[in-house]
């Protein structure tokens, strides 16, 4: 899989890490330059899984583009959903029932959970820790069944649509959701324990891939990668959307800029999105779930810009409409794309077995980078 | 800073700024030639840049860039509009570190080139691929579906 590609002029050595690598999660394909051991230069090359969803949405209706959307970040497959109904709802000035917009921050902090969980795992076994990946699916599963209930899928959920959600929750959500939280509540501390405090992890981690807060906000970095470096850019915080504004949680900030300061900042949100479910999930308002929309969407002409909080930072979807049906283009500002952008500049100085651990506080998706 | 404050604090900095009315945020159209000097002197006041878009409209295409200040929280839209024949303006990687991808990638896609950009390459599609798939005018008999 890690194959010899050719030397350069100074004897420095250029490999191919992936397509296919189990580090990268995904078909990435980084061709880097080694000077012995230590890295010189990352270069990644994108596209393997790209499928130019910005060009298909511009054939599909405002209804039909969400399920696109799903296909990108898909472990944050509903936050992706609630970005764009966001956008349609904007232009077409839609007000969303209290109950879905309750709905939806529960599914968003669900799922924030959820990939948080799976990178705890995937992140360890990076590194060399075998055993979390399996706790870390054991406790993931319980959340999977929760949204197969209500949304009928496991990972793209098509569940937020514009005007609200698609159907209502099931009648055991409330009661699932809790005696989760209530078993979660000692899995996390027995994360820390497992993982968090471990010498051999702690130097794994710590010193390794810094990110200077100047340099994390000119790379357009987001999510927990820029908040390890002590930048604050939590949208739920800056810009709330839905009922975020009410709620009591903190934007979990680490001033480190290293590897152990984003996997802190990760651990950390993981009891923030606990106590965001604890507040809402005995106080879901009743009424409808879906406001009353006009059969066929039509976007007034203009352009139409949100901006959602995935588990990976700052998701965007811009549409510029002429008045039609079909949005006129469609763009969307991934994180993941920014983020891994700033990867270089992480990497370079460093041994390349710190790669591995570097890419994995990134926290990459491949779909969401190549759209 | 709301929009008229904004409007006011961009005036010191440039030139002769050109707004545009009626979008959610405060948008200036630039003449692409002007950009690198737009850039720098914006630089200071809006450090990250978080969306770079490039738009056909068939007669000519439109670079969107919604950049914001990470200390004062405003938002500001550059749009700057290029010739259809020859699309080109100046790049921006060396002013916001993350412009040097998302060029790449308005390159790939409508083949907008950025002069002075450090590695302009297809992001991707393949380097021999032809055409440039997000335009209006592309057909690709092989890989498109016409609903």
């Amino acid at each position: 899989m890690i194959e010899e590609l050719s030397t350069t002029e100074q004897g420095d050595l250029v490999i191919n890490v992936g397509p296919q690598h189990p580090s990268t999660h995904g078909v990435l394909h980084l061709v880097i330059t080694l000077n012995g051991e230590t890295i010189k230069k990352v270069e990644p090359h994108l596209g393997y899984i790209h499928r130019s969803i910005e060009k298909m949405c511009e054939s599909l209706s405002y209804r039909q583009f969400i399920y696109v959307t799903s296909r990108m970040d898909y472990l944050s497959s509903h936050i992706n959903n609630h970005g764009c109904a966001l956008c349609v709802e904007k232009g077409l000035q839609i007000e969303v029932p209290p109950r879905a917009k309750v709905i939806r921050v529960l599914m968003d902090e669900l799922t924030r959970l959820a990939s948080h969980q799976l990178w705890w795992g995937a992140m360890a076994m990076d590194v060399g820790a075998l055993t979390p990946f399996f706790h870390a699916f054991r406790e993931r599963e319980a959340i999977n069944d929760i949204m197969e209930e209500t949304c009928g899928a496991r990972l793209t959920m098509n569940y937020m649509v514009p005007g609200g959600v698609m159907a209502d929750i099931h009648p055991n959500f409330q009661r699932k959701v809790k005696e989760f939280l209530s078993f979660f509540h000692t899995k996390i501390d027995e994360y820390d324990e497992l993982v968090t405090d471990n010498v051999i992890f702690k130097n794994r981690m710590a010193g390794v891939g810094h990110l200077s807060p100047e340099d994390a906000i000119s790379y357009g970095c987001t999510g927990p990668t820029a908040r390890g470096s002590g930048v604050s850019c939590d949208i739920r915080k800056l810009y709330p959307y839905e009922v975020y504004g009410d709620l009591q949680f903190e934007e979990i900030s680490e001033k480190g800029g290293d590897c152990f300061a984003r996997y802190l900042v990760r651990m950390q949100e993981m009891r923030q999105s606990i106590k965001i479910i604890e507040q809402l999930i005995d106080n879901i308002p009743g009424g409808e779930h879906l406001a009353k929309t006009k059969a066929v969407l039509k976007l007034p002409k203009g352009e139409f810009y949100s901006r959602v909080e995935t588990a990976r930072g700052e998701f965007g979807v811009y549409i510029i409409s002429e008045g039609g049906t079909t949005p006129y283009r469609i763009k969307f500002r991934s994180p993941g794309f920014s983020n891994l952008s700033a990867l270089d500049h992480m990497a370079k100085g460093h041994k390349i077995g710190d790669l591995v651990a570097i890419m994995g506080t990134l926290d990459l998706v491949i779909p969401d980078i190549d759209r | 800073m709301n929009k008229e404050e904004l409007k006011e604090h961009l005036a010191t900095l440039l030139p002769s700024p050109t707004f545009e009315e009626g979008a959610e945020w405060l948008t200036i159209t630039i003449d692409p030639a002007e950009w690198e000097s737009t850039a720098k002197a914006i630089r200071k006041d809006f450090d990250y840049l978080f969306c770079v878009t490039a738009v056909d409209w068939r007669t000519h295409f439109t670079m969107v860039y919604h950049l914001t200040s990470t200390t004062h929280r405003h938002t500001l839209v550059v749009k700057a509009k290029l010739d259809h024949e020859n699309p080109a303006i100046r790049t921006v990687s060396d002013i916001w570190r993350t412009a040097e991808f998302h060029e790449r990638e308005a390159f790939d896609l409508f083949g907008v080139v950025f002069t002075d950009h450090p590695d302009l390459r297809r992001l991707f599609m393949t380097d021999e691929w032809n055409g440039w798939p997000l335009r209006k005018d592309y057909e690709d008999p092989v890989n498109m579906i016409k609903l």
